[in-house]
């Protein structure tokens, strides 16, 4: 819907090294993300799934060797949207001010930004909260506040950090599945230990394991995401997807 | 139910102040009961009146340009690195000299009259607000700074929607700080050298042996001190609505 042309583009981690804590995480990591889909990254924790992120986000504090590049290149300054396990909603804003911080904190505020704000919190099912505080919504509701606010956002790239892992499990289908709808379109990169999440909402699914850090598997579950939990195929990968993880651990 | 707390309390004290009276048996020049310390309050609420509204005005100047100039201090250096270097250092340095010991200095340059008081209260107030308001801003979530800069934000936006307004209730400690000690600023001026206000006053009563007026100008002070306390206290919860009770609201 607001993922408009042109097409989303992939990213390229090109023999990619990174050291953390004197340790190698990485080394020569080499992983084409597709544009346009979702990629969900799985693995032991503590195996740099999340420097992953970062390291697309262009995180300052990490210098590595090798080359990340989107392909093709997006606008300058205009690459990624982020959204964490935390929801991040400033206490002091409203929940439609929430959505809009990143034109806020560009000084791009307008009327038709605000209209679409407003559009999108009716369709998440958040009609009549846009001007409530964050201390005043369940934690489904500020998650789907933060989810909100990374669509705002308008880019191509979507890295999503763990977003529903401190939900129930009822509300985490739930905005899995808005997630999903409204995403669609866009390159997502999600990082989760849910290896559940990942089938219902990856259209690749990577597995890392080892230290440094390797691609030990990459699946494909067919069919569109979102995947019902139900669905025999998606419980017979399931079952593949934990022997997998756990015969990775150490 | 909080007035019939507070009545209960008042009268529990003047009950404990008669009752020590009576213990003791020290003579009334020594410790005169409520009473009479009553009595000379109203005999004399005209001119210890106008000697409140001086002290209130040192307390309520002081206050008031002690905020101003620790906010704008913690603002300065939190804007620049270079200025901090240079302040912090400045700022323990003053702590380090006793501020009471500065007040015949004061009283010197500013003279008799309210700007020496003025400035006493300036110099107590002016440190719990610039600590308290400089490491608020400083512990400002890192994940918000993060979010933000892949927002693209801008450093003064980042500033006035982000930065700010999560050092408010860290700022709002510092003025509750601020307003419990800003009295004793302005009555120690008043001690050194003056010739109006209520610590003047009690001096002049006291060299006079008039007891009960020493103690009714102290009472005074009391409660003018707890009162504002207490209005400031309100006035900052209801402020930084999304963060109330930080203080000891009654």
């Amino acid at each position: 819907m607001i993922l408009s042309a042109p097409p989303a583009p992939a990213l390229i981690f090109d023999r990619v090294s990174l050291d953390f804590a004197g340790k190698p995480l990485f080394h020569d990591l080499t992983l084409r993300l597709p544009g346009g889909q979702t990629t969900c990254i799985l693995g032991p924790s503590g195996c740099g799934k999340s420097t992953i992120l970062k390291l697309i986000a262009g995180s300052a504090t990490l210098p590595f060797s090798g080359e990340i590049h989107f392909d093709p290149p997006p606008e300058a300054g205009r690459r990624v949207a982020w959204m964490g396990q935390n929801d991040l909603l400033l206490p002091w804003l409203p929940l439609v001010d929430n959505v809009l911080l990143g034109a806020r904190l560009r000084h791009e505020l307008s009327e038709p930004l605000r209209h679409k704000a407003l559009h999108l919190i009716a369709e998440a099912g958040l009609a009549g909260y846009e001007q409530s505080l964050p201390s005043a919504l369940s934690g489904g509701m500020r998650q789907r506040g933060a989810l909100l606010r990374t669509l705002m956002e308008e880019r191509q790239v979507l890295l999503m950090d763990e977003p529903f892992s401190a939900l129930d499990a009822l509300t985490r289908l739930r905005l899995q599945n808005l997630a999903a709808r409204l995403t669609a379109g866009a390159t997502v990169v999600l990082v989760t230990h849910d290896p559940l999440e990942a089938l219902r909402l990856g259209d690749r699914i990577v597995v890392l394991a080892g230290s440094p850090a390797q691609v030990a598997e990459i699946i494909e579950p067919g069919g569109k995401p979102p995947r019902e939990a139900s669905d025999p195929a998606t419980a017979v990968q399931y079952g593949q997807l934990l022997t997998l993880l756990m015969n990775g651990e150490p | 139910m909080k007035a019939l707390r507070l009545l209960l309390l008042t009268t529990g004290l003047l009950v404990l102040w008669q009752l020590l009276v009576i213990l003791t048996g020290a003579p009334p020049y020594i410790l005169p009961g409520p009473l009479p310390v009553a009595k000379a309050l109203v005999s004399h609420l005209p001119v210890l009146g106008s000697h409140l509204v001086t002290t209130l005005t040192e307390i309520l100047l002081g206050l008031l340009l002690g905020t101003l100039l620790g906010t704008s201090s913690a603002l300065a250096m939190i804007v620049s690195p270079v200025l901090k270097r240079w302040m912090l250092p400045l700022l323990v340095i003053s702590q380090a000299i006793p501020v009471f010991a500065l007040a015949p200095v004061l009283v010197l340059w500013f003279g008799y009259g309210m700007a020496s008081k003025v400035a006493m209260a300036v110099l107590i107030i002016f440190f719990p607000v610039t600590a308290s308001f400089y490491s608020g801003m400083q512990r400002t979530d890192p994940d918000l700074l993060e979010l933000a800069r892949i927002m693209g934000a801008r450093p003064l936006a980042v500033l006035r929607t982000i930065v700010i307004p999560q050092a408010l209730p860290a700022f709002a400690s510092g003025v509750r700080v601020a307003t419990a000690v800003a009295p004793i600023g302005a009555v120690v001026g008043e001690w050194v050298g003056s010739s109006a206000g209520l610590g003047f006053y009690m001096l002049h009563a006291n060299a006079r042996m008039q007891i009960d007026l020493m103690f009714a100008a102290l009472t005074i002070l009391a409660a003018i001190s707890l009162l504002l306390y207490f209005c400031i206290d309100r006035l900052l919860d209801r402020l930084i609505y999304w963060q109330p009770n930080q203080g000891t609201s009654l």
